[in-house]
């Protein structure tokens, strides 16, 4: 059996919604280059709805695969609607990820809830004191720290073996 | 659909003759070669054919010097842990180098727990140690040092020669894990001077559960299996004749055309080499030019990941390897070329074609077609590399 599904194949290899969005409304980027990977999430805002979602992600075939499926299921939905996207209903939708994968891969819904908050921060909706997350156990880093300070398994930079 | 394997280093094929010289063992001659009667007897004299045969691809003096294993990595965790075992009473302190198979590293960190100092030896850019880096690890309680003959993700050759002087006059053993050397370049354990090696059948056409350590005559070696007789009573356990008779049969036939083999191999790299930076802007070579194994091709393709391109480049019928976070189940980045210096986005782009006697020239002009496009796609939708287009128009 391959190791990915139809969908993520189908999804990877003819991925929606590519490009990035000048004047964007919100803009929500996740991932970082240790573990392997980037998306910037892009969305425009009418009537509390997405217009238009768009992304760009540097990653596996998972990673492409998820961040097009979150622009499908974003794009057209309200403020609230998309909110409700989780990593769960993203594998779900895709039908199924490798194990590995779900964790390491699945931060679309992450990426594009960073977008909306940018919004809702920028439009006077939400208060800006959210700091930068980790993907994998959601510690709370500084703007610029590429690794996890909570040392967490697999954001650790253990790689470069002692 | 075009098919072009090049991932040899995952699994090689069999060659016919390996197939046909291992099959009456899987079949008629199934007896154990320990038993008297007449039905060990066919076994027992393929075996100690096969042990002769294997001797000889690498040097050996002796065929008893070797011993059969189910695997390279059995080989690297019996030489690690059974060569500072047995020498624990002189001291407990072991030097590799910091781009070691992780079936060394990882025994390496097992004789931490028992008590063993580790020191790592770096490697430069190209992933090359230098010797003198040896000499300067090296302590009165040294009692074994374990530096890979060629690393099997870039491609490089060490200089084991030298490395071995130094050892000889430290009076350490030295072992080396030769997988990916041994059947492919003319290896010498004399001329190499080290004292253990080991090695596996697939990489030159044998089966996979087929390998060997060698260990030099008057070298110490505590068993990692206790129980029977078996392999000078280094190994216990019923061998696989089958295997055992193929990796033979294997080593064999590369004693005979490694140099030829590794020639043509060496054309055909050098053409994606040369072609896969002359035709994509943005992608290094990774390891050693020169010092480097036939057959093997490896690169970054710089502002992609490399999982995407591997499974981009299968939909196109072409299967490699990837060093990246996301092709490792382990989810990290190759620890070779964070060694050899890469940052962790570079690495990630990591790409390994390995090439083996079947392939043709034509396998590459089809990859250098196929490739470019493949590229182009995944940096439209790459962040870092807009930013990186960002950043270049901003700097002009």
């Amino acid at each position: 059996m391959p190791v990915y599904s139809e969908k993520v194949m189908d999804h990877f290899m003819h991925p929606r919604n590519v490009g990035e969005i000048e004047n964007a409304d919100g803009v929500g980027e996740v991932g970082n280059p240790v573990c392997g990977d980037m998306m910037t999430f892009y969305i425009k805002v009418k009537d509390n709805r997405l217009e238009d979602v768009k992304y760009k992600t540097f990653g596996c075939g998972a990673a492409i695969a998820v961040s097009s499926m979150v622009s499908e299921m974003a794009k057209g939905a309200t403020i609230e609607e998309a909110q409700k996207i989780t990593p769960e209903s993203v594998a779900k939708m895709l039908e199924g990820l490798p194990k590995q994968k779900f964790h390491c891969s699945n931060l679309g819904a992450q990426a594009l809830n960073k977008a909306i908050d940018d919004y809702l921060i920028k439009t006077g909706k939400l208060k800006a004191d959210e700091g930068k997350c980790c993907p994998f156990c959601d510690h709370e880093d500084s703007e610029n720290d590429p690794v996890c300070k909570q040392g967490c398994q697999v954001n650790s930079p253990e790689a470069k073996v002692s | 659909m075009t098919k072009v394997y090049l991932d040899h280093s995952a699994a090689a094929p069999l060659l016919p003759e390996v197939r046909q010289s291992l099959m009456p063992y899987l079949d008629t001659d199934f007896g154990n070669p320990l038993s008297l009667h007449d039905w060990g007897d066919a076994p027992r004299d393929a075996m100690e054919e096969a042990r002769a045969q294997v001797a000889a691809l690498i040097g050996a003096a002796n065929p008893e010097e070797i011993i059969f294993t189910a695997s390279g990595t059995e080989s690297n965790n019996f030489a690690i842990k059974g060569l500072a075992l047995a020498q624990q009473n002189k001291g407990k302190h072991i030097v590799i180098s910091a781009i070691e198979h992780f079936s060394v590293m990882n025994s390496a960190k097992f004789m931490e727990k028992l008590g063993y100092e580790i020191s790592e030896v770096p490697v430069d850019k190209n992933g090359l140690v230098n010797p003198q880096n040896v000499r300067k690890a090296i302590r009165p309680d040294t009692v074994l040092v374990s530096i890979m003959h060629a690393n099997g993700e870039v491609g490089t050759i060490q200089p084991l020669a030298e490395i071995s002087r130094i050892t000889k006059e430290k009076k350490v053993v030295l072992h080396t894990d030769a997988v990916a050397t041994c059947g492919t370049i003319p290896v010498n354990v004399k001329e190499l001077g080290i004292d253990a090696l080991s090695m596996a059948g697939n990489p030159f056409y044998g089966p996979k559960g087929s390998a060997a350590l060698w260990v030099r005559r008057g070298v110490r070696i505590l068993p990692l299996l206790d129980g029977g007789i078996q392999e000078g009573g280094r190994r216990a356990g019923t061998e696989d004749i089958a295997a055992i008779v193929g990796m033979g049969k294997a080593a064999q036939i590369a004693a005979r055309d490694v140099v030829e083999r590794g020639q043509k191999l060496t054309r055909i790299r050098d053409m994606l080499i040369n072609g896969l930076p002359d035709k994509i802007p943005h992608v290094a070579v990774t390891g050693d030019l020169a010092k480097r194994l036939p057959g093997h091709a490896s690169f970054c393709v710089e502002f992609i990941e490399g999982e995407s391109m591997l499974m981009m480049l299968n939909s196109q019928g072409v299967a490699v390897s990837s060093g990246s976070s996301c092709t490792s189940r382990a989810l990290k980045a190759s620890h070779v070329l964070l060694a050899m210096g890469y940052n962790h986005e570079i690495a990630q782009g990591s790409l390994l074609f390995t090439m083996g006697i079947q392939n043709k020239p034509e396998d590459v002009d089809y990859v250098l077609k196929v490739m470019p496009p493949i590229v182009d796609r995944l940096r439209e939708m790459s962040p870092v590399y807009s930013k990186f287009l960002k950043a270049s128009k901003g700097g002009q």
